[in-house]
């Protein structure tokens, strides 16, 4: 009973001291604003970033050419080991006869004299396309698929997927160290600012120590006064993430192919914004709380 | 043991100051004791290690068979439960009307409401301020303010009243009303005041027992006593 009459005092206190206390609580709030809103930026490039080089290194496959005088059988042999690399996701199968006749169709001109060609004229080989799971691991899979049995050939493009794993990574990288490091921005912003806040009421909290309450009972409304400024000050990036995000989606998506920007394909947004949302939500409260714990704690020793 | 004690009590302050050099003192439950010195004496320090505001480098004290100078920080506000604090400048908190200021204590240890209310008015009866309940420190005079501030002090009951400078922003006529709340509460109640303070006419007038404190030391310790004892200070 006593800890959540304590409890609700300091809740109902805070949300008082609040408002008397408004244009300070203005100004924390306000800081805590502009910094969660650069925080959804970072978030929102970060995530879109990502995700534009996961669908490049999805695409990235290794081909497999078979030597000619294969036999089906060493073929159903070769695709089970293919299969059972470790880094290999996807194995799809393209027989010679496949590719003759899609050259055929398409080039209508040819397809007289390749139709003329009986099974062993056929010049094209037996193939393998493969997916891997990691791109970053692709020499070591190339290295071993080369090992296989009739193998004649294995082709990729070794030089630009390094140099493009290289840019990823470098991508990757820079926009974690972003949003680290507007988070860092953003606490020690808010920081500054509610300890301004409770430099002003330091004699409030020293009359509290001096009547004999608690060091816990006196943080209690501190806390709930900064969750309060983190949550009140998470709304409007939260509002701007969400409408904003979605306003960007529909007018890149609205733009026809001859625009240069087209070629951004954002992230959907019901995949991200709420994400997005939660996670500012949670930085505001936990830096809101925490700052002004830290900033109370200072005036409670002796 | 008495109910205050302090042994071989040394203070230095980080700076090199010295606040105490050496204090021992009794003081009996019930009594009402001046502590008199000139500025910078030690007499408010040595008020403030009784209630652990500041942390002796030496020597030890008792209050109520506590040690207080071995309490660790976090702990300090079991002792302050226990004792009343009236200040100079009445520290009341600005943005809470006279009941609010004399309830908070008890809302903060986590007393109900309904067992909140009758402490509050028996204490703002005691210092004649029933019908000031509902005003903020700023509508009401230097004088109501520390009677608000007496209100907070003893409505936990507390066992040992602390004055610091009570009277020091007070005219004479208000000072000799306070001391009379003062007195009161020491009689009534049986709790025992310890009072640093500036205040000849109070000191002479009220005939209790003055210690005099000079350069952090106890030089003189006089039952009914009164500043005439000591004339220098």
């Amino acid at each position: 009973m006593k800890i959540f009459r304590i409890i609700g005092r300091s809740i109902s206190g805070a949300a008082k001291s609040i408002a008397r206390n408004f244009s300070l609580s203005m100004a924390s709030i306000t800081c805590t604003v502009i910094t969660l809103i650069l925080v959804s930026l970072g978030l929102l490039v970060s995530y879109n970033v990502n995700n534009i080089t996961k669908d490049i290194e999805k695409e990235l496959t290794i081909v497999v050419f078979m030597q000619k005088d294969i036999t089906e059988e060493e073929l159903k042999t070769t695709e089970e080991k293919l299969k059972k690399i470790d880094n290999v996701e996807k194995v799809t199968f393209t027989s010679k006869e496949t590719i003759k006749n899609d050259m055929m169709s398409e080039y209508p001109s040819f397809s007289k004299m390749m139709d003329s060609w009986k099974e062993n004229d056929n010049p094209f080989q037996d193939s393998y396309i493969i997916k891997v799971k990691d791109v970053r691991d692709i020499n070591e899979t190339v290295t071993t698929i080369k090992n296989l049995d009739k193998i004649d050939l294995v082709k990729y493009s070794e030089s630009t997927i390094g140099e493009l794993i290289k840019i990823f990574d470098a991508i990757k990288t820079g926009t974690i160290i972003l949003v680290v490091g507007l988070i860092l921005v953003t606490a020690f912003l808010i920081n500054n600012t509610i300890k301004i806040t409770i430099f002003s009421r330091r004699n409030e909290i020293d009359i509290m120590r001096l009547v004999g309450t608690s060091n816990t009972v006196i943080k209690l409304p501190f806390l709930f006064e900064g969750l309060f400024i983190g949550v009140l000050g998470s709304i409007i990036p939260i509002l701007i993430t969400i409408f904003g995000y979605n306003y960007a989606y529909d007018a890149l998506s609205s733009l026809g192919t001859s625009n240069l920007l087209s070629v951004i394909k954002l992230v959907n947004p019901d995949a991200i914004v709420y994400k997005a949302s939660l996670i500012i939500l949670i930085i505001g409260a936990v830096v809101g709380m925490f700052g002004s714990v830290k900033a109370v704690r200072k005036y409670l020793t002796v | 043991m008495e109910f205050i004690e302090l042994k071989d009590v040394y203070k230095v302050y980080k700076n090199g100051v010295t606040g105490l050099a050496g204090v021992n003192l009794q003081i009996k439950k019930g009594d009402f004791v001046f502590i008199i010195g000139s500025t910078a004496s030690g007499k408010s320090t040595l008020i403030k290690t009784l209630y652990r505001e500041e942390k002796v480098t030496k020597g030890s004290v008792y209050v109520g068979g506590v040690n207080v100078s071995r309490l660790k920080n976090n702990k300090t506000y079991k002792l302050r439960r226990k004792i009343g604090i009236v200040f100079q400048d009445y520290k009341l908190l600005p943005k809470l009307t006279a009941y609010e200021n004399v309830a908070y204590p008890l809302e903060s240890y986590g007393m109900s409401s309904s067992e909140i209310r009758p402490l509050v008015m028996n204490a703002l009866k005691h210092v004649g301020l029933k019908d000031k309940t509902r005003s903020f420190p700023h509508q009401l005079s230097g004088g109501e303010q520390q009677r608000v501030c007496i209100a907070r002090a003893i409505v936990n009951k507390p066992k040992l009243l602390l004055c610091d400078e009570p009277t020091g922003n007070l005219d004479p006529e208000t000072s000799k009303e306070i001391m009379g709340f003062i007195e009161k509460i020491n009689k009534d109640l049986g709790t025992t005041v310890v009072m640093a303070t500036h205040d000849k006419d109070i000191v002479n007038r009220m005939k209790k027992r003055v210690v005099v404190v000079q350069n952090g030391l106890i030089e003189g310790d006089y039952l009914k006593g009164s500043y005439k004892v000591s004339e220098n200070i």
